[in-house]
């Protein structure tokens, strides 16, 4: 929310529940919050009903860092187990139709752009390896082609984890899974190779092994979003339950599915270079004035 | 085409003339759009002066929509509807829409006039048929969502074997899904429906979409007379804080529809909140009544009431009946008719009354179903004993001859069917 919204009324202070007093007094709005500070400012996601040891709400929690400008973002999600966590942030959320994201999401940002000229809303999509390679590919595929300025979050856990361990596109060939009894057919989509294709801004692909890593390029991918096109976020964020790993290895997988096969990766263009060196120095000109006072 | 071709005029089969190659010229960019003036509805509605031109439906639905103040179209092209959003696209050149686009196919574009919608702008889609079934998963989500904005449905066939032809079958799907649904009789209808459409969509105490349907290719592909007041006025713009539900745009604090995990689990309270959240969609409908009475002069319009014999239709079925009205007089019966406008919020009280006198009430469809006539025996439950006929219909393509409502004007319908002179269908 704007942050003129989320202030309390005045008078009200002392009857608002102490969560949202934190929200307002010691929230990341209007600032810029380092995963390095973490413990020492409210996230915008705490309580949520995921599963001990997802390693998706790990990158969930650590991406909600990364937002540029969390007051003025609207996160999009579609059926899955994302969005059980997302719902439950502090940042509005949509949660639309089986894999429309991307389509909600292009009508969403035009009309965002109609109505408020002056303020740049963001809007990330954040949906899972079904939701947006197998159900919601057609829409995710043309809003990359028409240049929609939003940002995509692929949560990969290779699985149709929310209706209980079914094969998806995403899932590696051979995988034994639900509705695939003798092992998948066929390889893991190549989603980044398609985005390529479709002339993505910026792409990235990572583990969440590195929270640091996570927000910066949540970061850069949703300012490159505003101003140069498309950008695409593909995260490993394993199942621990359909795919059986022990809950205090969770960590160990990502670190070893990172190293096997999953290794960190950003595809940037020229033009989206350019524009985060130009906004780099503009932050640096700024900081030095100020220390220059 | 290859660089350095010169461009050739040509026409398509229906005549058109290709338009392909032309961008639109800056010169014609001109301020026209600009300089259009926000008017009261009512203005715009009743009392601006109007001048009669004779031009398709399509064209109608254009000249509705440049004074309808949109700012975003989402298109997507189909039989017979192509036409209506490709006019909508010179209006977007022409400066009188913000933003339009040509979407993925019409999943796809539903999902995005919803979000368009939720950002709080005025957004307009248009399909027809098998697109209005491929976009329907996302339609019966927008009454739930309570999102403002209009689709306009060209009615065509959706069975197989496959065909382009008319037939509104795909009404019947639409009925039960919240959406807020007029049947325009005619080119007149497809120019006044859609703007009273906004305004009725965008009532507080309404926040529906709403969908306007017309019966493609007779209305849309053929010229009628419609009286259009000046083109230099247009509604006031969408207001999207006096609505019912926030907006998704990080001024207010979001509707929590899809916040609450309650809601997604199964528990009491989400059976609770999924219950009356339905029942206040079916409440707005209800609603939106007096909105409907006020811009568009009631839910139904009756010719000749008291009639013994009463004729219930919406669409194009109406012009069809007017005319068997007509030839019908001429013989010295007078033949009642209900023109149903609005097919949701159905005016069950008001055919009530307009039946109340009826010995035989006929019902003209141009569809296989008859959903029309389920609707009519429905809402007559218990209410008459008038002879309820459910026919005649026409469908996959066919015209409705008058004749054939005066056969059943006339006879039973197994007379009808059994008489030994052809049907000139």
């Amino acid at each position: 929310m704007s942050l003129e919204t989320l202030r309390i009324a005045p008078g009200f202070e002392s009857y608002m529940p102490k969560e949202y007093v934190d929200l307002v007094e010691r929230g990341p709005y209007g600032r810029d919050v380092k995963v390095s500070e973490l413990g020492t400012f409210k996230e915008v996601l705490e309580e949520h009903p995921m599963c001990a040891g997802c390693a998706m709400t790990l990158f969930i929690r650590v991406a909600l860092i990364g937002l540029p400008c969390p007051e003025h973002t609207v996160i999009l999600g579609t059926a899955g187990c994302g969005r059980l966590a997302l719902s439950q942030a502090s940042i509005p959320f949509i949660y639309g139709n089986y894999g429309d994201t991307n389509g909600v999401a292009s009508g969403l940002k035009r009309g965002l752009e109609i109505r408020f000229p002056n303020q740049t809303k963001d809007v990330v999509v954040m949906a899972g390896d079904g939701g947006l390679s197998d159900i919601g590919f057609s829409c995710v595929m043309h809003s990359w082609f028409r240049k929609e300025k939003f940002t995509t979050v692929m949560l990969d856990n290779e699985v149709y984890g929310n209706t209980g361990g079914q094969e998806s596109g995403m899932t590696n060939k051979g995988m034994v899974l639900k509705m695939a009894p003798f092992g998948k057919k066929f390889e893991k989509m190549d989603m980044i190779g398609l985005a390529k294709t479709a002339g993505v801004a910026y792409i990235a692909r990572l583990a969440p092994t590195n929270p640091t890593r996570i927000a910066n390029v949540i970061r850069k991918a949703v300012l490159i979003a505003r101003e140069v096109g498309p950008t695409y976020v593909q995260a490993y964020t394993s199942c621990n339950i359909e795919y059986a790993i022990p809950t205090p290895k969770v960590m160990d997988d990502a670190r070893a599915v990172e190293k096997d096969r999953y290794g960190f990766m950003e595809i940037i263009s020229d033009e989206a270079k350019a524009y985060l060196e130009r906004i780099e120095q503009e932050k640096k000109s700024k900081a030095k004035a100020v220390a220059g006072t | 085409m290859a660089e350095g071709l010169q461009t050739e005029v040509k026409t398509n089969p229906q005549g058109d003339v290709i338009t392909a190659t032309e961008a639109p010229k800056a010169k014609e960019k001109e301020n026209k759009a600009a300089k259009q003036r926000v008017v009261t509805p009512e203005y715009l509605f009743f009392e601006a002066p109007r001048t009669k031109t004779f031009i398709t439906g399509s064209e109608a639905a254009k000249e509705a929509i440049r004074r309808a103040n949109v700012d975003i179209a989402i298109s997507y092209p189909i039989t017979p509807q192509s036409e209506t959003m490709q006019q909508v696209g010179y209006l977007y050149a022409e400066g009188y829409l913000k933003d339009y686009y040509r979407g993925e196919e019409e999943y796809g574009v539903m999902s995005a006039v919803a979000g368009a919608s939720r950002a709080g702008v005025r957004a307009l889609t248009a399909t027809a048929g098998p697109g209005l079934m491929r976009g329907m998963e996302v339609i019966t989500s927008w009454p739930g969502g309570r999102m403002p904005l209009l689709l306009l449905v060209v009615c065509r066939v959706i069975n197989a074997p496959l065909a382009i032809q008319p037939d509104n079958v795909e009404l019947s799907y639409l009925l039960n899904s919240g959406v807020i649904v007029f049947h325009a009789e005619n080119q007149q209808d497809f120019y006044d429906f859609p703007l009273k459409a906004y305004m009725i969509s965008e009532k507080c105490e309404v926040t529906l979409p709403v969908a306007v349907a017309v019966d493609g290719f007779f209305v849309t592909h053929a010229r009628g007379w419609v009286e259009l007041p000046p083109d230099d006025i247009k509604l006031p713009p969408r207001e999207c804080y006096h609505e019912a539900v926030p907006m998704m745009d990080n001024e207010n604090p979001p509707a929590r529809l899809s916040r609450d995990a309650p809601i997604q689990k199964s528990n009491f309270i989400s059976y609770q909140m999924h219950a009356s959240w339905q029942q206040e969609i079916w409440a707005a409908q209800d609603r939106a009544r007096p909105w409907i009475k006020k811009y568009m002069g009631g839910l139904i319009e009756v010719v000749n009431p008291g009639a013994e014999t009463m004729i219930v239709a919406s669409g194009s079925a109406v012009s069809q009946s007017r005319e068997a009205v007509r030839q019908a007089g001429e013989k010295g019966d007078t033949i009642g008719l209900v023109k149903i406008r609005s097919l949701r919020p159905f005016p069950t009280q008001e055919l009530i009354e307009a039946c109340r006198h009826a010995k035989r009430i006929i019902v003209p469809e141009f569809n296989c179903v008859g959903w029309m006539a389920k609707e009519v025996r429905s809402a007559l439950f218990g209410q008459t004993k008038a002879e309820i006929v459910p026919g005649p219909r026409v469908f996959g393509g066919m015209s409705m001859p008058t004749e054939l409502i005066l056969e059943y004007l006339y006879k039973t319908p197994n007379e009808a069917r059994m008489t030994t002179k052809p049907l000139t269908v």
